[in-house]
């Protein structure tokens, strides 16, 4: 609930500026965007950095874990698995 | 001034490691007779200034392109003190033959394998050490693109300063000479790198349809698992089997004969204090070693990052993540294997904090205890009912741990992990993992066992003219010292002492109920059904299943966790709960009238 409610807001404001920013937890599966900002501690940032997650690159949203479980993202070639607190750290610009 | 000269393939990244080594400070060299622009660098390496030059990226020392001439010409006319080879860790098959003719140039030579990221994401592994003696040149594994593994290089680089201080010309006649390395570049390369096959990225993402399907996912995980500890037992316990065989043989024909003329508790604690105790936990090496194979399909197959990914959610709710369920499961299999493999995290809390969760996975070793008790004392069909409540219990009891001392070992480990395609090992791969793994296992718990099993022997053998376990020795006064402890479980006398040698070994405790009743295996069944009801009898097997595994684990739990304060943690928190577990069960059961 607390998630939709974020998402109406974040679409809402989005439409405000005439730009569809979001962040990764909020996407739905097969839905992408491009990395536009990552809010994370050094050592984070560096751990996705070294595994694709860098700015300016495209992710993909391919599944959702039940139970408010991981997220699993396509980057590139790469596939990770991602916690929705760490990928609400990764704001992005959707792709239309 | 001492000089070093990069030497590569296109495109293996020479490039960036020559940037990451040399910093800044490079720039356009000027050689006598060298029509093209060499880049080269001052790095400071042990102690002096060194010079390295970057020479342009060549696929062959005999090619006649005019890259291939400029580097001849340069190692023939410019002395060097060694050149660093860069090869693509990724391509070893084709790029390993350009360092093959190098040597013939007879430079001192150091190599340097970049992509290191590259070859672990594709599962490839080099055997360095291997890989460096056989061609006997030092090799160092790097990520010039990541930045990893450049301290190695920087020494590598200064041993070979060191080792040869004098600069000198290649050998020019190597560059007119055919060679005939082809043979040497298979073996070498059959030798050290082992490349998984790997599943197509479109068939992956279909499988990956199934497997990680919302509500199907689990169930298969499990049944896979299920179907992976069939097939270890299905191959392991006739290898164990054989070796009990080879044991009991060299007793009967070698050492009970060798020792026929010594005194009595020599020969008792030789045999049946060392041989036997020591002999029974190697019977369940095969076991172990076969295990660890398996281990290693799953873990490079890709699916135990997608088990993580399902479970995550469930065990982020005790404190644990996605990996901890993995390294549980392991754990039900042999709980040693799984305590080893959350080297993985890199939390330290995390990590204390799944290793406490891991012994309360219902190992094989637990299984054959509870299967004879259940089989001896319940009908067929409750005795399914008991085994599959021991399983819940073994959960239970895992979660509860991770409640109570998650407080204590808070992390905030994020979890991002790769989903690699699929892939499976190659059967090389397998037995180098199985045996490395076990090896391990054996030089880190050895020294434990031996001296457990010696203790155990003492109790319940001192003194000696009195029959073994009896009350007059001293495990026997042990038990009635332990009478008030263990008489409100249900747990009596003969059985706490049982419940002593488990603290070695589970495999053991049956073996010791044969001794402790005097009785054979065979009709131990009878006698144990004669004497426990079946409330004493599920006390007795609750207390099993919580209480420490076995002196493996607990040796294993202080090498990995490195803390003697960790480690009695881990000791005494199980013991505590499984006293009141059993407890509460028994007093219970009984109140009820059962």
């Amino acid at each position: 609930m607390r998630f939709q409610l974020r998402h109406v807001i974040n679409k809402n404001l989005s439409h405000l500026r005439n730009e569809m920013h979001t962040s990764l937890n909020l996407l739905h599966p097969n839905q992408s965007g491009t990395i536009t900002a990552i809010e994370a501690s050094t050592e984070l940032t560096g751990r996705m950095s070294a595994l694709g997650l860098r700015l300016g690159r495209r992710v993909e949203v391919v599944r959702l874990a039940p139970l408010q479980g991981p997220i699993q993202i396509r980057v590139g070639h790469t596939e990770l698995m991602i916690r929705r607190i760490d990928a609400a750290k990764i704001n992005i610009q959707l792709n239309t | 001034m001492k000089r070093i000269a990069l030497l590569g393939m296109p495109n293996t990244g020479k490039s960036t490691f020559f940037n990451r080594l040399t910093g800044a400070g490079a720039r356009v060299g000027n050689w006598p007779g060298i029509t093209v622009d060499l880049l080269s660098a001052k790095v400071l390496l042990a102690g002096s200034m060194v010079e390295i030059v970057d020479l342009p990226g060549i696929y062959n020392l005999h090619g006649f392109s005019d890259d291939e001439q400029v580097v001849r010409h340069f190692l023939e006319s410019q002395a060097v003190n060694g050149l660093a080879v860069i090869l693509n860790a990724t391509q070893l098959d084709r790029q390993l033959a350009l360092l093959l003719q190098l040597k013939s140039l007879k430079l001192p030579l150091t190599l340097v394998l970049n992509m290191a990221d590259e070859a672990k994401q594709m599962g490839i592994k080099i055997d360095l050490e291997r890989l460096s003696k056989d061609l006997g040149v030092p090799v160092t594994m790097i990520s010039a693109k990541y930045g990893q593994g450049f301290g190695s290089v920087r020494i590598a680089t200064e041993a070979l300063l060191r080792d040869h201080p004098d600069a000198i010309l290649a050998d020019g006649k190597a560059f007119n000479q055919d060679d005939n390395i082809e043979v040497e570049l298979d073996r070498i390369v059959s030798d050290t790198v082992s490349t998984p096959i790997t599943l197509p990225p479109d068939l992956s993402r279909r499988l990956d349809k199934v497997l990680l399907h919302p509500w199907l996912g689990l169930p298969l995980f499990f049944i896979t698992v299920f179907i992976l500890f069939q097939l270890v037992y299905g191959i392991g316990t006739p290898l164990q089997d054989g070796t009990g065989w080879l044991l009991d043989h060299f007793k009967t024909a070698i050492l009970e004969p060798a020792l026929s003329q010594a005194p009595a508790p020599l020969k008792s604690f030789i045999i049946e204090g060392l041989f036997d105790g020591v002999g029974t936990v190697l019977t369940f090496l095969p076991i172990i070693i076969v295990f660890f194979m398996f281990m290693a399909i799953i873990e490079d197959s890709g699916y135990l990052a997608r088990a993580a990914y399902l479970m995550d959610a469930v065990m982020a709710k005790v404190g644990l993540d996605g990996r901890s369920f993995v390294m549980q499961l392991m754990g039900f299999g042999c709980n040693v294997p799984a305590l080893m493999g959350t080297r993985v995290m890199r939390s330290r809390a995390l990590r204390l904090l799944t290793m406490m969760v891991i012994p309360f996975s219902l190992c094989s070793a637990r299984l054959q205890v509870f299967l004879f008790f259940t089989t001896a004392i319940f009908a067929p069909r409750a005795a399914a009912m008991v085994m599959f409540s021991l399983y819940l219990m073994s959960f239970l009891m895992a979660f509860l741990t991770a409640l109570v001392w998650r407080g204590k070992y808070r992390s905030q480990e994020p979890l991002l992990l790769e989903l690699p395609p699929y892939r499976f090992p190659t059967f090389k791969q397998l037995l180098t993992q199985g045996w490395q793994q076990s090896g391990h296992f054996i030089r880190g718990a050895s020294g434990f066992i031996v001296a457990g099993v010696v203790i155990v022997w003492a109790l319940t053998h001192y003194p000696f003219d009195v029959p073994p376990a009896s009350p007059t020795t001293l495990a026997g006064q042990l038990a009635s010292w332990m009478e008030p402890i263990f008489a409100p479980l249900g747990v009596d006398r003969l059985l706490s002492v049982a419940l002593l040698f488990g603290f070695i070994a589970k495999e053991i405790v049956i073996g010791a109920l044969a001794v402790i009743y005097g009785a054979g295996q065979s009709n131990l069944s009878g006698i144990i059904a004669s004497q426990l009801d079946w409330v004493q009898a599920y006390s007795f097997m609750l207390f099993t299943l919580i209480y420490t595994p076995c002196l493996s684990t607990v040796a294993v739990l202080k090498q990995e966790s490195k803390s003697y304060w960790f480690t009695t943690i881990a000791v005494v928190w199980p013991l505590g709960l499984a006293w009141v577990v059993s407890f509460a069960f028994y007093q219970g059961a009984r109140a009820l009238g059962l």
